[in-house]
């Protein structure tokens, strides 16, 4: 479903993604970890379209699109969902409404028929409980005065309405406690399918306890240094990132050699 | 030989028109209204229009109002395009007043089934037959420039409305100002008078038939007694190629509240004075104000809020929002009195700017000269937050739709506090339209 090769982007100048490589296919879940400043965000940011980041080089194919050429609008019609780690606050603008017209707008787009506001409420609705979201969210401006549990919680409601067929979560369960952390991952598990991609970016093993994902990458200073299965998560866990880095500047030592 | 400056010939233009006008001019029977406006030409005069040299007029020049004649509008009967035009403007549920080139035209208004001893007319019927009601606002009239001073020597008409104590009117009074002959000068006069304990809302609503380069010269002053609250919202859609200069002013007695809503929309270049002054203890004013400005338009507001008595409470929330070569001047002074403790003043003025060449002047004046106060300002200057715009778009949402979108939000946030709905869903709509995906964003909000 996606493929990622070299991937390099500067970011304000800087150098920050060395060349990503990496393949991820439909019903897969891959966890992307790495210590703070690795490029787990950027690289989130840049398959969703972020323009102020500037590819350098390489290549992002996405089913069958050069994705990299698609404005983030067409990208998320085409079925790439990012779930914000800080999801904007945009007073005036009415968070059902929003959910509205994303969704219409990616069903126009895939040929089918724009929902009318009954159906498309009924749909809200019963996807609401699954993030166990209040009702009174609906009508208020998007995300402006929520909590962060709660700003995560609009995030995964926005996903399990719009259905993507790439999600990529950015550090979903940063900054939410054991409670709403639970809530999030019900919501993200009950999404997995064989249809769909997922891409949970995360500094912390712990999503991980209830996330369980089919792959685990390391990203340290701009590159995957490291991917294994989920064991590899609990190993980070128990001995830090520390060694992974030094492991890392060996080879690359090794390889400059 | 050199040529005469063209400020010189402005003046004696205006003085020339006077001398023409004067006998005809309402209340010329009144003494004291007749010394009133001789002196205020004479004032007029000596100063003339403001130059950029003053400091209040710095940004804003009005060469091209003093360049070009604007004799005073007559008196006309209002044609069918006229009636239909007000009958569009008509707000539902509110007194009408319908101004014609700045004459009350009778057959357009309506303002039947007002309270007993409330009055809301002309002011040149008020001058034939109730100068009492007005002599003492325009006999003690300063005039701050020379925009005031002509107004106040040549002034025909304008919305008078008295509210006796303890009487609130609820119903809103709309005042409509229609431009309709080009090259033509307004000056009018608004006196509101809200006796203590009384309540209005009043609208002063400045249009025109389409493309009319007409010069509106108004002057409105408020006086509020104790406890009285006065909403006044000011609207101004004039034409592009119209020239909008207004002065309000509101003197505020002891626990009184002013409101003032500035709209700034129309017109190429526009002018608003809006002063308060708490006149006594714990008064209280909010001045919200939004301008929108485009293409070449150039739009100034210049406020001024005295605390000069303790206990003051004033909020100043502004907003602009400005595309194309438009620029927008914003002055927020804060006078707080050295009898003035306890004030607590609040100041904002936001900018939005949507292309290369829209510029802004925002400056906040605080003086203090009390020392137990609480007084905060904050000016910001930028564009659209492109958080925002990539939030918006990695949900699908076109870029052009999300810019549209964002900036409505940003205007909205002043309309939403006019608590009139009728004009509140007039405004949103006109916004709407003046947005390019406009029709795209309204299932949105």
């Amino acid at each position: 479903m996606l493929e990622i090769r070299n991937l390099q982007v500067k970011v304000e100048g800087k150098l920050i993604l060395k060349g990503i490589d990496l393949k991820v296919n439909a019903g897969e879940v891959h966890a992307i970890m790495g210590p703070n400043g690795s490029g787990k965000s950027t690289l989130a940011h840049v398959l969703a379209g972020r323009e102020s980041y500037e590819v350098t080089e390489g290549k992002v194919t996405y089913l069958s699109h050069n994705l990299l050429e698609l404005p983030p609008e067409e990208r998320a019609r085409e079925g790439v969902f990012l779930a914000f780690q800080y999801p904007v606050e945009i007073p005036g603008v009415n968070n059902v409404y929003l959910l509205k017209a994303a969704l219409n707008a990616m069903r126009k787009h895939g040929g089918l028929e724009e929902l009318d506001a009954m159906d498309f409420l009924k749909l809200v609705k019963d996807k609401m409980k699954l993030v166990e979201i209040g009702e009174e969210f609906l009508y208020r401006a998007v995300n402006e005065g929520f909590s962060g549990g709660e700003k995560k919680r609009n995030e995964i409601l926005q996903m399990a309405v719009l259905e993507p067929k790439l999600a990529i979560l950015d550090e979903t369960d940063s900054g939410l406690d054991i409670d709403a952390l639970k809530i999030v991952a019900h919501g993200v598990n009950s999404l997995r399918s064989p249809e769909r991609a997922m891409i949970l970016v995360t500094h912390y093993q712990r999503l991980l306890n209830y996330i369980v994902p089919d792959h685990v990458h390391v990203l340290s200073g701009g590159r995957i240094v490291k991917s294994g299965g989920r064991e590899l998560a609990l190993e980070l866990e128990a001995r830090g990132y520390g060694w992974i880095e030094q492991e890392a500047a060996g080879a690359a030592r090794a390889e400059a050699k | 030989m050199t040529a005469v400056p063209m400020d010189r010939l402005a003046r004696e233009r205006y003085l020339a028109e006077f001398s023409e006008l004067e006998a005809r001019l309402p209340g010329t029977r009144l003494p004291w209204l007749a010394k009133a406006r001789r002196d205020a030409l004479e004032r007029f005069a000596e100063t003339g229009f403001p130059t950029t040299r003053n400091e209040d007029w710095k940004y804003t020049n009005v060469a091209a109002i003093e360049k070009r004649p604007f004799p005073a509008a007559r008196v006309a009967a209002a044609d069918d395009a006229v009636a239909r035009r007000a009958g569009e403007l008509a707000l539902d549920g509110a007194y009408l007043m319908v101004f014609v080139d700045g004459h009350l035209s009778l057959p357009l208004s309506r303002v039947t089934g007002l309270p007993t001893g409330v009055a809301v007319q002309g002011l040149a019927e008020t001058l034939e037959a109730r100068s009492d009601l007005v002599e003492a606002l325009l006999a003690g009239e300063s005039c701050s420039n020379g925009f005031e001073a002509l107004n106040l020597a040549l002034m025909a008409d304008g919305a008078v409305i008295y509210l006796p104590r303890g009487v609130a009117l609820e119903r809103p009074v709309h005042v409509l100002y229609l431009a309709t002959r080009d090259g033509t000068a307004s000056h009018i006069r608004n006196l509101i008078l809200a006796e203590d304990g009384s309540e209005a809302t009043v609208i002063e609503h400045y249009a025109a038939l389409n493309g009319t380069a007409s010069f509106t010269n108004a002057v409105t002053r408020i006086r509020q007694g104790n406890n009285a609250r006065v909403e006044h919202i000011k609207l101004q859609q004039e034409s592009p190629k119209a020239y909008h200069v207004a002065a309000i002013q509101s003197l505020a007695g002891r626990d009184s509240r002013f409101t003032s809503h500035s709209i700034a929309l129309g017109a190429a270049l526009s002018r608003n004075d809006i002063s308060t002054r708490l006149d006594d203890e714990n008064a209280e004013c909010h001045l919200n104000g939004l301008y929108m400005a485009g293409g070449r338009q150039h739009v100034d507001h210049h406020t001024r809020i005295d605390h000069a008595k303790p206990r003051g409470v004033s909020r100043e929330y502004y907003r602009g929002v400005l595309d194309g070569a438009a620029r927008a001047v914003f002055n927020g002074k804060v006078v707080v009195h050295a009898d003035a403790q306890h004030t607590d003043a609040h100041q904002s003025n936001n900018n939005l700017l949507l292309s290369r060449e829209a510029e802004v002047d925002t400056k906040p004046q605080l003086e203090i000269f009390a020392d137990d106060v609480k007084c905060t300002h904050g000016a910001t200057v930028g564009q659209l937050d492109p958080d925002m715009l990539f939030y918006l778009r990695s949900r699908g949402m076109e870029e052009a739709q999300a810019r549209s979108l964002l900036t409505y939000a940003f205007a909205e946030d002043v309309i939403t506090r006019i608590k009139v709905a009728p004009l509140r869903a007039r405004i949103e709509e006109f916004l709407i339209h003046r947005l390019p995906e406009g029709g795209s964003i309204k299932e949105l909000l």
